[in-house]
């Protein structure tokens, strides 16, 4: 008993953790261009973008 | 769009404004145009929206809208203001279902993680603090995940109705007040992992419906152009200035340049011009129009500058008079009921009875009513619609994510059912049947240099003649000659110098009967020939949509001599100079006759049609109304997208009926079990979750339907 005392407060956390995290990805348009995402990786930053 | 941003502070404000650039198709674009705007003075920054091929530009609000057009073009890329984006509401509700989506699968997964060891044999003090645990996650994940269900269940309820949302929501709140009850006293079964995964899925059905139809939305959101947003008005003291659209009032006179379309309705006072007039009335030839002849808004007045008396403004325009007949037109389409809307009305009268039916006789069979209401809650939540919910959702998104590798955009998943159902197809004829532009035929009888100075003087006029020619020779790579003092004369061509010989293109002097243009260098002189021709593959497609049981005619607001060649080169009957009100009277008679009416139209004449049909669908080159009062939006040069839709369409019925047979299939089997009261929470979670995947996966067998 003592072992899930432990366990499961941090198996609940942690997914709470995800779907904060999630929320927030969601409110920050992480999810807007997901085809710009992976074509945006090929960009040469030569020059800080101002 | 214009919306005003907030900015770090100690800067002005910004304003950001939202452009449409079809041509972004790789990351070179990308950083060409972001770093290419951001160094210009006056924009802020610049972002790249390659999934919608969109850019936000937040600019300092001095610069002008059309200046940004201008920076963009100079980069060398084709850029369209987006006008305000009335669907932008419609785009929160899927977000808001996705976060309850989210919310559903935490809890699912954390009450699964619990009800395992349950399930697996733990006991006494165990089991009952496990419960309280899934109580505490239960009941905050069921009141957020479960809003939308319960919203509009009681909508429902308030009208007198039922839908799909009722059964689901009172198997729902049921399960979860009795598992509290059966905690509480310690009882062996409670539903928590039930009720949480039920919302789970139908969330996850409900999602993929909103998510087809954003996709589709900003799709033709991406089309959509914006109308004259104002005219430069002529002051009495002769100076000119700008007034946007809604100030405009009648008796103002505005100056109307060539290129630019009319924001109201007027009286040409001054000069004369030709106009086209071919999303207004169909009609395809440019419309000569001089001093003392109505001009209306929506029109593009083509060859020169003319001033018009404003007779009718915002609401009592000729355009507005086609909106409102839209709207009532669209009124019979508002009573469609969707397919599972239909199913609920016998599904959810059919599962309650039989719930009470089940507590009914356990409770005369001695069982007690505890255990009576246990069983009653085990039908509730094993015919819960779970299956039902994603069977209609996952078929449609997966058909039309097929149909939109096609080219093909479709609204939502009642346009799918609509266009299944669809036994007569109506067209249009003028950029529906035909590309809706005239391309030359005969440029084969000019010589290169003939070609490289018709070039030249074709680029200079924005005549849809000229802008036919200059496409078809730039498709043939010629490049332009080098002329000099280029001049348009209204109504009678462009003419320049070449060298020191004089080059004209415009009217033949033998006026022709059809569409024509005549080249004359020095003494020599051409006639080309111009069509507007039918869609590449128009005769195929009326084929096989005849063949698909949907005869064809054509109802078009042109004159009847243009209606006949294309009819009988199609060879289906016809009915011409039909106004936007014949129109909708022609698709009244066919659906009184009992036909359900395909429309395709593109044109602001045709909207009031595409409104009334049972279903409709427009080509991508359609006028705003056009695209938004149709069901579905094909973007290619060829017509076969309409045959494709339709047989996609039926596949997709096929599908979600077998769906739903298995979904009934599977109510059979189970319900028997839970009337006995056989079924625990461990089994009423594997039948939902086998049922909800047989369904996807027959729905993902609609991914090659299109091919």
């Amino acid at each position: 008993m003592s072992g899930l005392a432990i366990l499961i407060p941090v198996a609940l956390l942690m997914g709470l953790c995800g779907l904060v995290f999630f929320f927030w990805a969601m409110r920050n348009d992480q999810f807007e261009d997901l085809d710009g995402a992976a074509q945006r990786v090929l960009i040469d930053e030569e020059e800080e973008p101002s | 769009m214009n919306a005003i941003a907030p900015i770090s502070a100690g800067q002005p404000q910004a304003i950001v404004s939202r452009f449409v650039v079809p041509a972004i198709r790789c990351a070179g674009c990308i950083s060409k145009i972001e770093n290419g705007l951001s160094s210009k003075p006056g924009i802020l920054s610049a972002r790249v929206n390659f999934s919608t091929k969109q850019v936000a530009v937040s600019h300092l609000p001095e610069i002008r809208d059309d200046q940004l057009t201008r920076e963009i073009e100079t980069l060398g890329f084709e850029a369209q203001i987006l006008a305000d984006n009335p669907l932008a509401e419609e785009k929160g509700s899927t977000d808001r279902l996705i976060r309850a989506l989210a919310v559903a699968g935490f809890g699912m997964m954390n009450i699964m993680l619990l009800s395992v060891s349950v399930w697996s044999g733990a006991a006494g003090v165990t089991r009952d603090l496990f419960h309280w645990l899934s109580a505490l996650i239960a009941i905050p994940v069921i009141a957020y995940a479960g809003r939308p269900f319960f919203a509009s269940a009681a909508m429902a309820l308030r009208y007198g109705r039922t839908n799909m949302d009722v059964p689901i929501s009172i198997g729902i709140l049921l399960a979860t007040g009795l598992s509290l009850y059966e905690t509480a006293t310690g009882g062996a079964h409670a539903y928590f992992d039930g009720a949480v995964m039920l919302l789970f899925f139908l969330l996850a059905g409900r999602v993929l419906d909103g998510m087809m139809r954003d996709r589709a939305r900003e799709g033709i959101g991406a089309l959509l152009k914006q109308a004259a947003p104002g005219a430069m008005v002529v002051e009495n003291d002769g100076n000119t200035r700008w007034v946007a659209s809604r100030d405009l009032v009648p008796e103002m006179q505005m100056m109307v340049a060539a290129g630019e379309s009319l924001a109201a309705d007027g009286v040409i006072i001054s000069g004369s011009s030709s106009f086209d007039c071919s999303l207004m009335t169909g009609e395809s030839e440019p419309q000569p129009r001089s001093k003392g002849d109505m001009a209306l808004a929506g029109t593009l007045n083509l060859s020169s500058p003319v001033i018009v008396r404003i007779t009718a403004t915002g609401e009592d325009t000729s355009v507005s008079d086609i909106a409102r007949l839209m709207d009532d037109a669209g009124q019979r389409r508002s009573f469609y009921v969707r397919v599972a809307d239909r199913a609920a009305r016998f599904y959810a009268p059919a599962v309650h009875s039989l719930a009470l039916l089940a507590f009914v006789f356990w409770m005369f069979a001695g069982a007690g009513w505890h255990q009576s209401l246990l069983i009653a809650v085990a039908v509730l939540i094993i015919t819960c619609p779970c299956a039902l919910g994603l069977a209609v959702p996952a078929a449609q998104v997966v058909a039309s994510g097929a149909l939109l590798r096609k080219g093909v955009m479709v609204k939502d998943g009642s346009a799918l059912e609509r266009l299944a159902e669809a036994d007569y197809v109506l067209f249009d004829k003028t950029g529906t049947l035909t590309l809706g532009h005239p391309i030359p035929v005969n440029l084969d009888a000019l010589s290169l240099t003939q070609k490289q100075i018709t070039l030249a003087l074709a680029q200079a006029s924005r005549h849809p003649v000229s802008k036919g020619i200059r496409s078809a020779l730039l498709a043939l790579d010629i490049e332009p000659a080098a002329l000099e003092e280029i001049r348009e004369v209204p109504g009678e061509g462009m003419s320049a110098t070449w060298g020191d010989v004089n080059v004209t293109l415009g009217k033949p002097e033998k006026s022709a009967d059809h569409l024509s243009s005549q080249l004359t260098v020095g003494t020599e002189m051409v006639v080309l020939q111009l069509q507007d021709e039918i869609r590449p593959d128009a005769a195929e497609a009326i084929a096989r949509l005849q063949a698909l049981g949907l005869p064809a005619s054509i109802i078009s607001g042109d004159n009847m001599r243009s209606v006949s060649l294309v009819s009988r080169a199609l060879g289906i009957s016809a009915q011409a100079s039909a106004s936007p009100q014949d129109k909708v009277e022609a698709i009244t008679r066919l659906s009184d006759s009992g036909h359900n009416v395909l429309m395709v139209g593109d044109g602001l004449n045709d909207g009031p049609a595409l409104a009334a049909a049972h279903v409709s669908i427009a080509p991508g080159s359609a006028s705003d109304v056009g695209q938004q009062a149709a069901d579905a939006v094909f973007t290619s040069a060829s017509l076969m997208p309409v045959a494709l839709s339709i047989q996609v369409a039926r596949r997709t019925m096929q599908i979600v009926h077998q769906n739903f047979a298995l979904a009934i299939g599977y109510n059979i089997c189970a319900v028997p079990l839970a009337l006995t009261g056989m079924v625990t929470p461990l089994i009423a979670a594997i039948a939902m979750s086998l049922s909800s995947l047989i369904v996807v996966g027959n729905a993902l067998r609609l991914n090659g339907a299109a091919n």
